[in-house]
């Protein structure tokens, strides 16, 4: 990285320019992050330690909290699954249409979270033909929680899938074609040889995955139906706490959250310093 | 025998030894098509049951071109302030040493990690009249949440990281010699980084500018706290689809999010574009 106390004089600026400059990016950043972010605490411990915990412990926080985890526990598996599949398949092979499948993966992240959550009701609504089908039988999809996973799974798609790719394409495949050839079943090199190796752009992946499943909101709004302390996550648990004026409550369960994204900052950077310092 | 048979293979065709590629490619082209592209088709097939009159009224209601305007409007603004202060932050932080340099760089990704809802909820109470920075707005009638410039201001947030993130690594790998040749020829600072400088960072921060746009589009979760969601007002998009979906009036619902789709999708391919020109003209320089 290029340090200014290595850079040569010619090629930086004066110090007090040096200075107005760091200063309006200090301020920029305080109004637009350091504020806001401080706000949801001192907001959420507004009347003081007790009514926060009090707060937390409402049946249909709680309740909340327990489906936020339930969406992740089952979304971030079955997207690190894909992202193992996707990564191996893309970076270990060449086929026809890998730049097209490469688009077709990311494609969730174009689509907003509104219309990632519509497209289950329209094809699992009552309304549509599926939707008549699985009414007649009983099985309920949206307005209820699978359909709330169903929402957060498509629009954490291309998480892992996209932080394992480089790591797999920059590790190439010879050191899996030598434990091949010494001997190792497939399954053996994978464990053994490919797993270490991308061990932490999985765990990257995995983190940003796990943020987003916790943290969705348009696409969780659309399919929850929101039943207080049955569908509602945790997310629309700080909106439905916000619209009935329980600022406490609403800033208590968004602190949840606005922790869980800190711990997601820290073992990114974590992961991040790892990485660079394996280089 | 084995390495003779891997060097055969290895001759004919240099990747597929690797086991595993009819199990990998099959089941992402599976999960891919029953998650995304099934789903994602619903959109289009309920959309060509519309007819041209029935779409054309859904779009052309002044409750939709309403909602469009202030849609696109505020997510070119705050883009276009993210462009400007992305590379700024890029900037300090890849060129100059300060105190707490690190955590701030750590906090950049912070509305990448921020639940929305989270975002919209602190941003409406920073800035409401009463709120620790809409309080020294209010005085000079500047009032933020509840009205447009709270959409704006919520889609700066949710963009930021974009640019900063899009620019720092290409100012990393400047080299120093070209900004000292350039100044030993007689060049101020001003015309080195107009003349040198810019052009070298212009299509990362344009990539960037596009990915925060794109990504205000359809931004829903910290609009809505901010907004005052009132039609014709501070509605945005994502908004008034989901008020459709509401009252189930899927026809309408679907009608926009046809443009929407087409809208994001455009955009994803001319980010494409971006980074592959980005690439050539790195590469070349």
């Amino acid at each position: 990285m290029a340090d200014t106390a290595t850079r040569p004089r010619l090629a930086t600026e004066s110090l007090p320019v040096r200075i107005f400059l760091i200063g309006v990016t200090l301020i920029f950043l305080a109004l637009f992050l350091g504020l806001p972010l401080a706000s949801v605490f001192a907001e959420a411990f507004a009347s003081g330690r007790g009514p926060y915990f009090e707060a937390l412990k409402d049946p249909y926080t709680i309740s909340a909290i327990k489906l936020t985890l339930l969406t992740a526990a089952v979304s971030v598996p079955l997207n690190v699954l894909f992202g193992l599949a996707a990564a191996w398949a893309i970076a270990k092979f060449d086929f026809w249409g890998k730049n097209l499948l490469l688009t077709l993966i990311d494609l969730p992240f174009a689509v907003s979270p509104v219309i990632a959550g519509m497209i289950f009701v329209l094809l699992l609504g009552k309304f549509s033909p599926l939707g008549g089908w699985l009414d007649a039988h009983q099985i309920k999809i949206i307005f209820a929680v699978p359909g709330i996973i169903l929402a957060t799974t498509f629009v954490t798609f291309p998480f892992v899938a996209r932080e394992l790719l480089p790591v797999m394409q920059a590790q190439g495949v010879e050191e899996e074609q030598a434990a091949l050839v010494l001997g190792a079943t497939g399954w053996q090199s994978f464990w053994r040889v490919t797993l270490p190796n991308i061990k932490w752009g999985l765990l990257y992946g995995v983190i940003l995955c796990n943020a987003r499943a916790m943290g969705e909101f348009g696409a969780v709004s659309v399919v929850s139906g929101k039943i207080l302390g049955q569908t509602n996550t945790l997310p629309l648990q700080v909106e439905a706490l916000n619209d009935d004026y329980n600022f406490v409550g609403a800033f208590a369960a968004a602190s949840l959250l606005a922790m869980l994204g800190l711990v997601t900052l820290v073992i990114k950077s974590f992961v991040e310093w790892r990485t660079a310092r394996n280089e | 025998m084995a390495v003779s048979l891997a060097s055969q293979t290895r001759a004919l065709s240099p990747r597929r030894i690797l086991p595993g590629f009819g199990l990998s490619l099959g089941y992402t082209v599976f999960y891919l098509c029953l998650l995304v592209l099934i789903p994602l088709s619903t959109v289009f097939i309920k959309a060509a049951t519309l007819s041209y009159t029935q779409f054309w009224a859904i779009i052309s209601d002044p409750r939709t071109i309403a909602a469009f305007k202030l849609t696109f409007g505020a997510s070119a603004l705050a883009a276009i302030v993210n462009a400007f202060f992305g590379l700024l932050v890029a900037w300090t932080l890849t060129r100059y040493t300060f105190p707490g340099r690190r955590i701030i760089d750590g906090l950049v990704d912070l509305p990448f990690a921020l639940p929305t809802a989270v975002a919209g909820i602190c941003l409406s109470a920073v800035y409401a009249d009463n709120g620790w920075i809409g309080r020294f707005l209010a005085p000079h009638h500047i009032h933020v949440a509840y009205t447009q410039t709270g959409v704006f201001v919520a889609l700066v947030f949710i963009g930021l990281p974009f640019v900063v993130r899009t620019v720092q690594p290409v100012l990393q790998d400047l080299e120093t010699d070209v900004e000292e040749a350039a100044a030993s020829l007689g060049a101020t600072r001003a015309q080195i980084f107009a003349r040198v400088l810019l052009p070298t960072l212009f299509p990362a921060v344009l990539t960037g500018f596009t990915l925060a746009f794109a990504r205000a589009l359809g931004e829903y979760g910290s609009v809505i706290f901010i907004s005052n969601n009132i039609p014709l007002q501070g509605e945005i998009v994502p908004k008034l689809i989901m008020d459709k979906l509401d009252q189930f009036d899927y026809a309408g619902a679907t009608a926009i999010a046809v443009v929407m789709l087409l809208a994001s999708f455009a955009l994803l391919l001319l980010i494409n574009l971006l980074q592959w020109w980005s690439r050539k003209r790195l590469g070349m320089g």
